[in-house]
């Protein structure tokens, strides 16, 4: 056990001294390629926010369902299907069909080919499950059809968040996909998250609607407020154009009467559209309606034909900057709402920092110390192999590119009190054996032979609580886990490798001492 | 060096552990624990006001005038810095905590809002799941690996030695009414890694001594074996322990419920491998047959 090969030493040399140079690049800048990655400050510890958003994806059920209904009554019709009592409660679309049609129906809705009820052959699923008890029947998402419309809501979801907050102007957020219908936003350095959160929380829905003075309106009307909460208007439920046709939105101080506006630039298709409805309409009032109220209905003067227009309103700078913002960016699929969040102050990270150094280093001294007290030359070894484990450690951590919460901190102090049990575990056998045995090698040799599979499986009991906190935890204490976790794998790298190979060279050397450990 | 006859006092100490276990019960069962907002929803913020004058009673009465449910008020750590803790669950409206710090600065102008953290009830009872889960999870995880190792008389008495240690560490926080909040969980799950670890090494070596003695009885082989493992339960303790006072007096005031639980935990754990786990193996007869016999098994 003592005899370690040439290669082996080399390979454990280049390994240890690797890592010690990813671990002090985070101290000094070397000017290299060599690696890039360093390790990051988790939020706790720099300051920022997190931000945990829920898409709510009923709007979207609910609206995929009327589409649906109007697509199935078009059918039937083209068919000449004699159904009725259409209806859409709890999710699910109903109605009625005539007797003799029924197994038409069910060929219609079960057609693998057809549009109206798609088929995922890799899934074994229809978008829709169709239940019919005789004539009545049933229509409702199928498992595979509700994920498949949160993954896509999700997907746009995040674009839009992306947009926006990068719109901001923030420092390296990260927005991260979490599950099938959530949004992990982090803002480093960003600790009052208002501004994102009142961002993030509009839809952003902006449709130009006709105020109707009309009861009969073809398309239906709706009454709806204006952004003050005061005052309503009737509309028509016809829109005109939404906020998919727009290509871009500035704030701008109109000159005349010196009020913030926001102006805005259609697309082809939009500019063809605004310009025939507002030709056709001279002289009616057009609301601009964002997320279901009124911003401001000004009059139509003149046909706007440009492809370009303005939304005056009651603006400060600011929300016409936000209002513009959200334009540019684009609607959300649904709606969000904020589940969760935490955002920590500079200098409380700043604080959090130090009284991590300063404890890791207090802790790290007195395991130092009491380990050289215990143990002397083998204490001088424990002790080197410890602080060759920090740096592989924080190597390690590098090399991944891996956050550093206050909890990590902590991780890494606990694998510094508990990374010496092995050599203890060690140290104390090899005494136990030399009381046996004459033969100061052969001692050592069995010292390191039997503690092994305590070790092992000490340390594997260890990892195994790291790995479950690895996967199941959120946040700081994922931190915690990787440092804990990698911090094991280090320790025993560390006892195997270094300290033992420092303990035979010792061992070899002071061969006749009478008593070496 | 002379030996220690643990195994005198095994009776003793089952009776002790028995009631602190009953104790600690009645107390989780009775009193409860004292959920942080990460599992019972809520806001916390965390303020430190540098010069007006102020005092608990003072932050309290100015964040009342907004009305809000729940509201508790503690010192954090020094007297400047104070904890606030109250019932919102609505976080969507992004004006409050800017309307919340206006209000509260008109009273104090040198505050510093220092952490602001909100959760929603949807997660708070989710964190609560995946962390009763992940505790769970370990123990099954350990127990299995336990068996696999050893006899399953051994796994039995490290698993209950486990639960013996989490009960009474949670008996401790339910009696001193301490937060119990996310990073209590990760504590608690390094509390198992430790003690399964303590526990490990001395069932290591009353294995290897089953194999060495034939007839020495489980009563006095457990006793032999604790006294041939004692230097190193004592070093590792001390170090771990060194580390974690260290984390608990200097690594702030954010970490000091962390590092008490492990302080605890440590040594309930030590306690427990000695005085728990090795009993078990001797009310269970364990004996040289015990782990020679399925090796021999296993050779053929």
């Amino acid at each position: 056990m003592l005899y370690f090969s040439k290669i082996k030493i080399i390979t454990v040399l280049i390994i240890t001294l690797v890592l010690i140079y990813f671990s002090l690049s985070n101290l000094f800048k070397f000017d290299d390629n060599f690696i890039k990655n360093k390790i990051n400050l988790g939020l706790d510890l720099q300051g920022g926010s997190y931000l945990l958003l829920e898409i709510d994806n009923q709007p979207i059920i609910s609206q995929t369902l009327q589409i649906k209904l109007i697509d199935l009554k078009k059918i039937f019709n083209d068919k000449s299907i004699k159904a009725k009592n259409f209806l859409i409660e709890n999710n699910k679309i109903f109605f009625e069909s005539d007797v003799s049609s029924v197994d038409q129906v069910r060929e219609i809705l079960e057609n693998k080919e057809s549009d109206i009820n798609p088929y995922f052959e890799k899934f074994k699923s229809y978008q829709y499950n169709v239940e019919n008890n005789n004539n009545y029947f049933s229509i409702y998402l199928s498992e595979y059809g509700i994920v498949l419309l949160n993954t896509s809501s999700l997907d746009q979801a995040v674009e839009i968040v992306r947009r926006r907050v990068d719109e901001t102007g923030t420092n390296e957020p990260n927005i991260l996909k979490r599950g099938n219908n959530r949004i992990l936003v982090e803002l480093p350095g960003l600790d009052d998250p208002a501004r994102i959160k009142s961002l993030l929380g509009k839809t952003a829905n902006l449709t130009f609607q006709f105020v109707s003075s009309n009861e009969n309106d073809s398309f239906g009307t709706e009454i709806l407020k204006f952004d003050n909460n005061l005052d309503q208007a009737i509309v028509s439920k016809r829109i005109i154009l939404n906020g998919d046709n727009l290509i871009d939105a500035k704030p701008r101080m109109d000159t005349q009467n010196n009020q913030t506006i926001v102006s805005f630039t259609l697309d082809r298709v939009g500019s063809k559209k605004f310009a025939k409805a507002t030709t056709e309409n001279v002289g009616k009032q057009l609301a601009i309606i964002l997320d279901g109220k009124i911003i401001s209905a000004p009059s139509i003067r003149e046909p706007i034909v440009g492809g370009s227009g303005q939304i005056s309103g009651d603006f400060t700078f600011q929300s016409a900057t936000d209002l513009a913002l959200l334009l540019r960016s684009g609607a959300l699929p649904a709606p969000m709402n904020i589940i969760e969040e935490r955002s920590v102050g500079p200098d409380l990270g700043k604080d959090s920092i130090k009284a991590g150094i300063i404890s890791l280093i207090v802790g790290f001294g007195l395991v130092v110390l009491f380990m050289f007290y215990k143990y002397r030359v083998f204490g001088l070894i424990a002790n080197l192999t410890l602080i060759t484990n920090l740096f592989l450690l924080t190597g390690i951590l590098t090399l991944f590119g891996a956050t550093l919460t206050l909890p990590g901190i902590a991780g890494i102090i606990l694998t510094v009190g508990m990374a010496v049990d092995a050599n203890v575990l060690i140290f104390e056998r090899i005494k136990e054996e030399i009381y046996n045995e004459n033969n100061q090698m052969v001692a050592f040799d069995n010292g390191y032979i039997k503690s092994r599979t305590a070790i092992i499986d000490a340390n594997i009991t260890t990892l195994i609580a790291a790995v479950i906190l690895f996967l199941m935890g959120s946040g700081p204490i994922k931190g915690f886990s990787v440092t804990l976790g990698i911090g094991i794998v280090t320790t025993l790298f560390s006892v195997y490798f270094i300290a033992r190979l420092l303990s035979s060279i010792y061992v070899k050397s002071n061969k006749d001492k009478e008593k070496i450990i | 060096m002379g030996k220690i006859k643990f195994n005198r006092y095994y009776k003793h100490f089952g009776y002790i552990s028995a009631i602190l276990i009953i104790i600690s019960l009645c107390f989780l069962f009775f009193k409860g624990l004292n959920y942080g907002v990460d599992f019972k929803g809520g806001t916390l913020i965390e303020i430190r006001i540098e010069t007006s004058e102020h005092s608990v009673s003072k932050v309290r009465d100015v964040f009342s005038k907004t009305n809000l449910p729940n509201l508790t008020v503690k010192n954090f750590g020094n007297d400047k810095d104070y904890i606030i803790k109250f019932q919102k669950q609505n976080l969507n409206d992004p004006e409050f905590i800017g309307n919340l710090k206006n209000i509260v600065s008109k009273s104090f102008p040198n505050i510093n809002f220092r952490r602001v953290e909100n959760v929603g009830p949807k997660i708070s009872s989710e964190l609560l799941k995946s962390g009763i889960i992940a505790i769970s999870l370990s123990l099954a995880a350990m127990l299995f690996y336990i068996w696999i190792r050893f006899e399953w008389q051994f796994s039995l008495g490290a698993i209950i030695a486990l639960f013996h240690d989490i009960i009474i560490t949670l008996g401790i926080f339910s009696f001193l009414s301490l937060e119990i909040n996310l990073s209590i969980v990760a504590a608690v799950l390094t509390i198992v890694g430790y003690s399964m670890n303590d526990t490990v090494v001395i069932f290591d070596r009353v294995r290897d001594n089953l194999r060495k003695y034939i007839d020495l009885n489980i009563f006095d082989l457990s006793n032999q074996s604790i006294n041939e493992t004692l230097s190193r339960t004592i070093l590792t303790s001390v170090t771990t322990l060194l580390a974690l006072l260290s984390i608990f007096f200097l690594g702030g005031e954010i970490l000091r419920g962390f590092s008490f639980a492990m302080i605890l935990g440590v040594i309930i754990g030590t306690y427990s491998s000695i005085y728990i786990a090795n009993p078990i193996l001797v009310k269970l007869k364990v004996d040289h047959y015990t782990v020679v016999k399925k090796e021999e098994e296993e050779k053929n």
